[in-house]
């Protein structure tokens, strides 16, 4: 990739990677027309609501501590809390001061434009919070307008002796709300991240709320490095030093791209692109290629056999009982494969893998190493789709393929595949399946879910699903053109 | 002129999606963005025969920012009626279809002979909030979807209630299902729209109405009279949502002389509520005066509903005294009088400050200069928390945003309302000091 910090505004992921949000087929074709470029998005003459961009960008800076984000957008859009900040401060025994501000814009404000306003905000939470760095978010409503933010921004930038930065949130501009992940990393690239000073034996750790961070922090310490988690609970400074660290790993490809090879491109720091930590496999490869690169590999495989000897005799006894199990999997792109090679690992059967959107390359122009991997290991052509969340497609899936369960990691997914009767694994902390260890409350979640399905019964007994039974008579890509 | 939004406690005008999904049966079709129901249309209790992510959705793009987008909204409606199993669609605009100039009364016209209703409101965020959108959609369904007058029977006795806003009053459902059987013990029967076992059975039985009653300082108000003039019915705006023996029995007695009923009945009905309540209030009565760590005073942040609620409470029924109270939800101008005027209204001709603030630094800087002669009892969202223990309060968190706890269907009104704001008043207190 070529990045452009001249310029506040990141390309979408659509015009970057060839993202898409339409497709259905299978994995070998999928990764082959990756390959030879044929792969083509299709359009939807149906959709339903899913997710935008200013989401995953403005949730990323909001979590670095004592900054403050102003939002120049009307109510709707800034409807966020710092709690999750707060509470995730107070796992680690610190504080957290970020401010999230909205401009609240109303009609006129559409009409006249609201510039001076967002200055005077913008003053008025300096002088209040003394935040680190200030975040000026554009929205829909400003990109619409015609709102020049990237003025206010360059002129305050001047005048405050901390830095003031834009992020470009127009919600219209990607369908992939994971071009938000890149938004945020390029403000953080393009503002806070210093040239180098010296080497320091730390190691970048992009993720989302790092529920394992004393676990991480552990392993790491067996290779004699540290790690700097990204961005919850990061300060400033700390994100001035990442040009300093030995190497950038990430727990999503899907969240890390961009900052990862940013990092790479503009100050050398390595970027693991293996798959990613979750299963065994993964687990393996990906603290290989740590050890590769940091010159730590006997110290990587004494600390895999550790692993190993603590875990593996209880997988082992454990996986059996997995056997002859059926799953349909929803979920981000950087889960969706990764998962499916894990439940491949363990011995369930993928019948259906849904990714919300697809980046048939990531931002080195290679095809993303999890699918890479599954099209060479998968016991069989897995059928997929691309399915932007689209919850009228995954349960017509469910429906007609009735799996034993259905494994997804987006807030409010579940319920509905409980209501069709099929039991749901939530997926949703990024470290479920991390490792050996994970691996094994991964396998104990799994058949406790499968053991004791009264709540589902129960249910799925008393409501009614939302679609008409035409619906679950199509094909479910018939609304795709 | 943009206003400083720092911990903001309302949302956007198509936050009232909400309303919509309140109504069983009836789904909201939304023209914007993607990801517009995602931020406004979530939160503990919001999935249910529908959710965010089952509402058909434009998911307005660049595409259609360039060249409209009134043909994708016309093949969304035309599919959501085929594939979802709903009984009433209701379109919701977003600020993306509105800044383009999509025509949206025009494609929903089309859909006039359709299988299922299809109405459509005008939603801009940037026209409005949530409170003032539940009100729209409010009108817009009694205006497009029910019939004119005269076309539906009066029934007798039938009263139409209207009171919190779905989700955005975290108590909604507990409040309703109260308030009616407050209404019913004066011999009525009342008919509410939202929730378990109403929906359109219930909307369609708003035009049989004797009567129209909104429980609420502003927010509905515009509503309901369109209903009273719509079909030519009485409406009583009362706009204190009552909470303890001395609001319920006033709001009872308003009722009775609304409707008429002979107040010697109303009297009747009211005493045996109060004998009820003040055996409670007998028997707690030591822990409520000897408790040590509550002062007197008390500030609340809240909406206008629950700053006036909670204020005329604690002073009228628990004898405490109000410090500045501050109402977060954007009232509009014209409500603003009426509703500061409620708050001289009390007990001993006490009467409280009010003021109408959206920043909360800005209300935090307030109170922090305020003196309470001890440890205060603070009431408010999420967001008053850490601040609360910074003046080491007694922190309760019943207003919207009330993202660390779980209310289901407990109600705050009403006499046995009144007994529930006091367990978390004082549970905040024991827990804090159990001497």
């Amino acid at each position: 990739m070529k990045l452009n910090l001249n310029n506040s505004a990141v390309p979408t992921r659509e015009n970057r990677l060839g993202s898409i949000t339409g497709y259905v087929g299978d994995l070998n074709d999928l990764v082959d027309q990756s390959r030879n470029g044929t792969l083509k998005n299709r359009e939807r003459c149906f959709s339903q609501s899913s997710g935008c961009l200013s989401g995953c960008a403005i949730g990323m800076v909001a979590a670095i501590r004592d900054v403050a984000v102003i939002y120049h957008a009307p109510s709707g859009c800034t409807l966020y809390t710092t709690i999750l900040g707060d509470q995730l401060a107070t796992r680690i025994n610190t504080s957290y001061d970020t401010h999230l501000v909205g401009t609240d814009m109303n009609e006129s404000d559409t009409v006249f434009g609201a510039l001076d306003s967002v200055r005077d905000i913008v003053y008025k939470v300096k002088k209040q919070y003394n935040p680190k760095a200030i975040f000026i978010a554009s929205s829909c409503v400003t990109g619409v307008i015609g709102e020049d933010i990237d003025s206010v921004v360059e002129e305050l930038d001047e005048e405050f002796d901390i830095p003031v930065i834009a992020i470009h949130c127009e919600g219209f501009k990607s369908r992939i709300w994971a071009s938000g992940f890149d938004i945020g990393d390029h403000a953080v690239l393009q503002h806070l991240v210093k040239p180098p000073v010296e080497k320091r034996n730390v190691i970048n750790f992009k993720n989302f709320f790092e529920s394992e961070r004393p676990q991480i922090t552990e392993l790491f310490a067996k290779l004699g490095v540290t790690p700097q988690f990204l961005y919850a609970n990061s300060t400033v400074e700390e994100l001035s030093h990442l040009s300093e660290s030995l190497a950038t790993v990430c727990i999503c490809g899907t969240l890390g791209t961009y900052l990862g090879n940013g990092l790479e491109e503009l100050y050398g720091v390595p970027y693991v692109r293996t798959i990613n930590p979750m299963g065994m496999a993964g687990f393996d490869a990906w603290f290989r290629e740590i050890g590769r690169i940091i010159g730590k590999e006997p110290e990587v495989e004494a600390l895999l056999q550790e692993e190993r000897d603590k875990y593996l005799p209880e997988i082992e006894r454990l996986k059996p009982e997995l056997e002859g199990l059926t799953a349909v999997i929803g979920m981000g792109p950087g889960y969706t494969y990764e998962v499916a090679r894990v439940l491949q690992e363990l011995g369930i059967k993928v019948v259906w893998a849904a990714a919300w959107h697809y980046d048939y390359k990531y931002d080195n122009n290679e095809v993303p190493p999890a699918l890479d991997y599954l099209q060479n290991t998968s016991p069989n052509n897995i059928e997929l789709s691309v399915a932007d969340q689209q919850n009228f497609e995954i349960m017509n899936i469910l429906k007609q393929y009735n799996p034993d369960l259905y494994f997804s990691r987006h807030p409010g997914s579940t319920v509905w595949a409980i209501k069709h009767g099929i039991s749901a694994v939530y997926v949703a902390d990024e470290y479920m399946i991390f490792g050996y260890k994970g691996t094994l409350n991964f396998i104990r979640n799994i058949l406790d879910t499968v053991r004791n399905r009264s709540f589902e019964t129960n249910l799925a007994k008393r409501t009614k699903t939302p679609y008409t039974d035409w619906w679950y008579d199509q094909e479910n890509h018939i609304m795709m053109v | 002129m943009a206003n400083s939004l720092d911990q903001q406690r309302y949302k956007c005008a198509m936050g009232a999606m909400q309303t919509v999904q309140a109504i069983e049966g009836a789904i909201p079709i939304l023209h914007s963005g993607p990801g517009c129901a995602q931020k406004i249309g979530g939160g503990s209790g919001s999935s249910g025969k529908f959710s965010p992510n089952i509402f058909p959705c434009t998911s307005v793009s660049e595409k259609e920012v360039v060249f409209g987008g009134a043909e994708k909204l016309a093949t969304t409606i035309d599919n959501a009626l085929k594939i979802i199993d709903a009984e009433l669609f209701v379109v919701l605009t977003g600020c993306t279809s509105e800044l383009i100039g999509d025509d949206v009364e025009e494609v929903v016209k089309r859909f006039k002979g359709a299988e299922k209703p299809v109405v459509y409101v005008n939603t801009p965020g940037f026209k409005g909030n949530n409170f003032e959108g539940h009100g729209w959609v409010l009108q817009a369904i009694f205006d497009q979807y029910l019939p004119p007058a005269g076309v539906v029977p009066k029934q007798k006795g039938l009263v139409n209630i209207f009171s919190g806003i779905p989700q955005q009053d975290p108590f909604w459902y507990g409040n309703l299902r109260e308030l009616e059987k407050l209404i019913a013990s004066l011999g009525f029967e009342p008919n509410t729209i939202f929730g378990y076992g109403r929906g359109l059975e219930s909307l369609n039985k708003i035009p049989a109405a004797e009567f129209n009653i909104v429980v609420s300082p502003w927010a509905g108000v515009d509503a309901t009279k369109f209903l009273g003039t719509k079909y030519d019915t009485p409406v009583l705006h009362y706009p204190v949502l009552p909470i303890g023996a001395f609001e319920t029995t006033k709001f009872l007695q308003a009722v009775g002389e609304f409707t008429g009923l002979d107040p010697e009945f109303v009297t009747s009905v009211t005493d045996e509520y109060e004998r009820e309540f003040y055996y409670f209030i007998e028997r707690y009565s030591d822990l409520f005066l000897e408790m040590r760590i509550l002062s007197k005073r008390f500030t609340v942040i809240a909406d206008a509903q629950y700053a006036l609620a909670f204020t005329k409470f604690l002073v009228n029924d628990m004898g405490m005294f109000p410090n500045t109270q501050f109402i977060t939800d954007r009232t509009p101008v014209q409500f603003q009088p009426l509703i500061a005027e409620e708050f001289k209204k009390l007990n001993y001709d006490i009467e409280a400050d009010v003021q109408f603030l959206t920043d909360g630094y800005d209300i935090h800087q307030i109170i922090r200069g305020e003196e309470f002669g001890g440890f205060p009892l603070i009431i408010g969202s999420s967001w008053d928390k850490k601040f609360a223990a910074e003046l080491s309060a007694n922190f309760v968190n019943l207003a919207n945003p009330l993202i660390e706890r779980l209310v289901v269907n407990s109600s705050l009104v009403g006499y046995s309302g009144g007994l529930q704001l006091i367990e978390h008043i004082y549970s905040a207190g024991l827990a804090r000091l159990v001497l």
